[in-house]
């Protein structure tokens, strides 16, 4: 967000630039951006190190049995084992050397390497981000634009009421109530998981069930998939909902004070023409900006909603490991968490230059 | 006061008898005209109550245990029993007297310790500011339930220990906020003026730029204190948070999690922590409507 920005100064000088230079510009906008993200991640691998290493609880106690406990023998090769007997910053030097080579180490839980965890339980948790994030980008915005347009009239105040009460959910609560009323009263959707008991996931490909069946013509797994997907989904996407109606809202109505509004309505353009391409398309620039924050926010809460619905994503692979004080996994879970902030950051970035062709990488 | 002193300016009545009988009206006091924010102070202000008085207005002691397990909303227990045949009306009452208090602790912790770090990084620039400010950016990356999640668990679940958690992650934004005012007062005359006085550093960051920062820093508060709220009860339903048998609202859902066919032992506690927080969240959506000149403008248009 701070790297781009609008410099209506630079508008001409950018038509006279060769397509060559906007290639150079946008090569090494992308390596800096990815040296900064390399440093990011660095960074969060510290900041995961001192939180998880330097605090009295103990992995040993907290994954061994209630008898292995009581042999300091035992405890020791536990604590040899996932080398925690070594000091602590030989273990951040020895783990950073093992993250060059692709190795996230030892899952305490599953005993398997965190990577292959992480491998098993991302797609699912992205699959369900994703869904959350358009659902509440065509629900946010367009309940954004209607409260822009009838500004405290009525319906501005209504939605300025619902959004509101979607920011203040207790998003685990409204997950039960959703599950009561939609899966145990009613019926009308699946309560959890991925799939019915009965079937098997779809031929692998991104391990996002709903893309893989649609890919493989796997139509009743499409369905299935979609249909566990629509609950959970709609949960998470409560928050970002009301998050993108507020912000929607108020830049829209900034952008509907200039003149060049006025313009455009004063020469006899149709007020949806006016409200869609001159006041909707400037704002989405602020609006992806906020809607890439809200996916960060989203992540958050698949780690109360996954484990309701038991979707086997990331969320619930994190609760478990802090519960447990999964030491290596929390730290694999970090870094996925700090590889999205910083995939969806450069995402935004880059849909700038879609949107508003005035912005420049720099 | 505006008719008196306009009264002898119009001593013919040449103002026509409209503009007079606006100017007669009586002015609505601003909360007023402001119904959310009305109704934030009102529901916030009855929470405050319930708390101070909890154990005057419950009808039952919160802990106590009775045969009447999972009993459904009657006239002796009006939001039903729990699986420990408390009382669960009492226990919400009660849940006020921790989240409330809390809620407060832990913005007041999070704006103190943002605005220090805040403050320190735009006020002597350089390279403290860097590393501040890189400090923030990290918490800032990681989302705040699962970094919040690590530190919880790792110090032990502990109602204290959740409110560290939160504390720990809802800084930065204080951090950032404070910093922007500072860099922009730094250069302002009064700063310049009080510098030329002969102020130290500390004095003008302390005397001089401190009131004027206060402002912007409250209403973040204001809006934040409900998201507060909702990651330290979303702790304790995770189970890091309070500990059985307090009677703590996340704590009390995470119970209706395990009955939920007794809809009651979860629902009235979450509609709890849902009716502090929108409060919250209407008092501080209005708050920012009225100091924010940004959003105020965009909002007149």
């Amino acid at each position: 967000m701070s790297s781009a920005s609008v410099t209506p100064s630079a508008v001409p000088r950018r038509r006279l630039r060769k397509p060559r230079a906007r290639h150079r510009d946008l090569r090494r906008f992308l390596l800096q951006r990815l040296g900064t993200g390399v440093v990011l991640l660095i960074g969060i691998t510290l900041v995961a190190f001192v939180v998880t290493h330097l605090v009295p609880g103990d992995p040993a106690a907290a994954n061994l049995g209630q008898r292995a406990i009581g042999d300091p023998a035992a405890v020791a090769a536990f604590r040899h084992q996932y080398g925690l007997d070594r000091p602590v910053p030989v273990q951040y030097v020895v783990y950073l050397k093992n993250l060059l080579r692709g190795n996230l180490g030892i899952s305490e839980q599953s005993h398997r390497p965190v990577l292959d965890d992480l491998a098993e339980y991302i797609p699912a948790t992205i699959e369900l981000a994703l869904f959350a994030i358009v659902l509440s980008m065509i629900v946010g915005v367009g309940l954004g634009v209607v409260a822009a347009v009838y500004s405290n009239r009525w319906p501005d105040q209504v939605i300025r009421v619902v959004s509101l009460a979607g920011v203040s959910m207790p998003i685990f609560w409204v997950a039960l109530v959703a599950f009561y009323l939609l899966f145990f009263k009613l019926g009308w959707l699946p309560g959890g998981g991925r799939l019915d008991p009965a079937q098997n996931p779809p031929t692998h490909l991104t391990g996002m069930f709903t893309v893989d069946a649609a890919v493989h013509g796997q139509w009743a797994l499409l369905w299935s998939a979609l249909r566990h997907l629509v609950l959970p989904g709609l949960v998470l996407a409560i928050y970002t909902v009301g998050v993108l109606t507020r912000f929607t809202r108020a830049s829209m109505l900034e952008i509907m004070g200039n003149d060049y509004v006025r313009a455009a309505r004063l020469k006899g353009l149709p007020e949806r023409v006016v409200i869609l391409r001159h006041v909707l398309r400037p704002a989405l620039v602020s609006i992806i900006t906020v809607a890439g924050v809200a996916f960060g926010s989203l992540l958050s809460g698949t780690v109360l909603v996954e484990n309701i619905f038991s979707w086997p994503g990331v969320g619930q692979y994190a609760y478990h490991s802090a519960i447990n004080l999964d030491l290596q996994a929390i730290m694999g879970v970090s870094l996925f968490v700090a590889l999205v902030y910083i995939v969806v950051n450069l995402g935004v970035d880059l849909l700038y230059g879609v949107i508003d062709p005035r912005i420049r990488l720099s | 006061m505006t008719v008196s002193a306009r009264a002898p300016l119009d001593p013919l009545g040449t103002v026509d008898a409209v503009a007079r009988r606006r100017r007669l009206r009586p002015v609505t006091p601003v909360p007023w005209r402001r119904p959310l924010a009305l109704t934030g102070l009102a529901v916030l202000g009855a929470w405050v109550v319930v708390a101070i008085f909890a154990p005057l207005i419950a009808p039952q002691n919160p802990l106590a245990q009775k045969f009447t397990i999972l009993a459904g909303p009657s006239a002796a227990h009006w939001f039903g029993t729990d699986e420990l045949g408390r009382d669960v009306f009492s226990r919400v009452l009660f849940g006020a007297r921790i989240t409330l208090p809390l809620a407060v602790i832990l913005i007041v912790a999070a704006m103190i310790i943002g605005a220090v770090l805040g403050g320190i990084a735009g006020f002597f620039g350089g390279w403290v500011d860097n590393v501040i400010m890189r400090l923030t950016d990290l918490v800032f990356a990681f989302p705040g339930i699962i970094l919040a999640l690590a530190i919880a668990a790792a110090l032990g679940p502990q109602l204290r220990n959740a409110v560290i958690a939160v504390v720990f992650v809802s800084w930065p934004s204080y951090a950032r906020l404070v910093r922007s005012l500072v860099l922009s007062a730094r250069s302002a005359q009064y700063v310049v003026a009080s510098r030329l006085l002969g102020s130290s550093g500390l004095r003008v960051l302390f005397v001089d730029i401190r009131p004027n920062a206060a402002g912007p820093v409250l209403v973040l508060a204001a809006l934040d204190i409900g998201n507060a709220v909702l990651l330290l009860s979303g702790l304790s339903f995770l189970g890091l948070g309070a500990q059985p048998p307090t009677a703590e609202w996340g704590a009390m859902v995470a119970e209706g999690a395990q009955n939920f066919n007794d809809w009651w032992v979860g629902l009235f506690p979450g509609l709890a922590i849902l009716t502090v927080v929108l409060a919250f969240n209407f008092i501080g959506d209005s708050l920012r409507d009225l100091l924010d000149p940004r959003t105020a403008r965009a909002v007149r248009v």
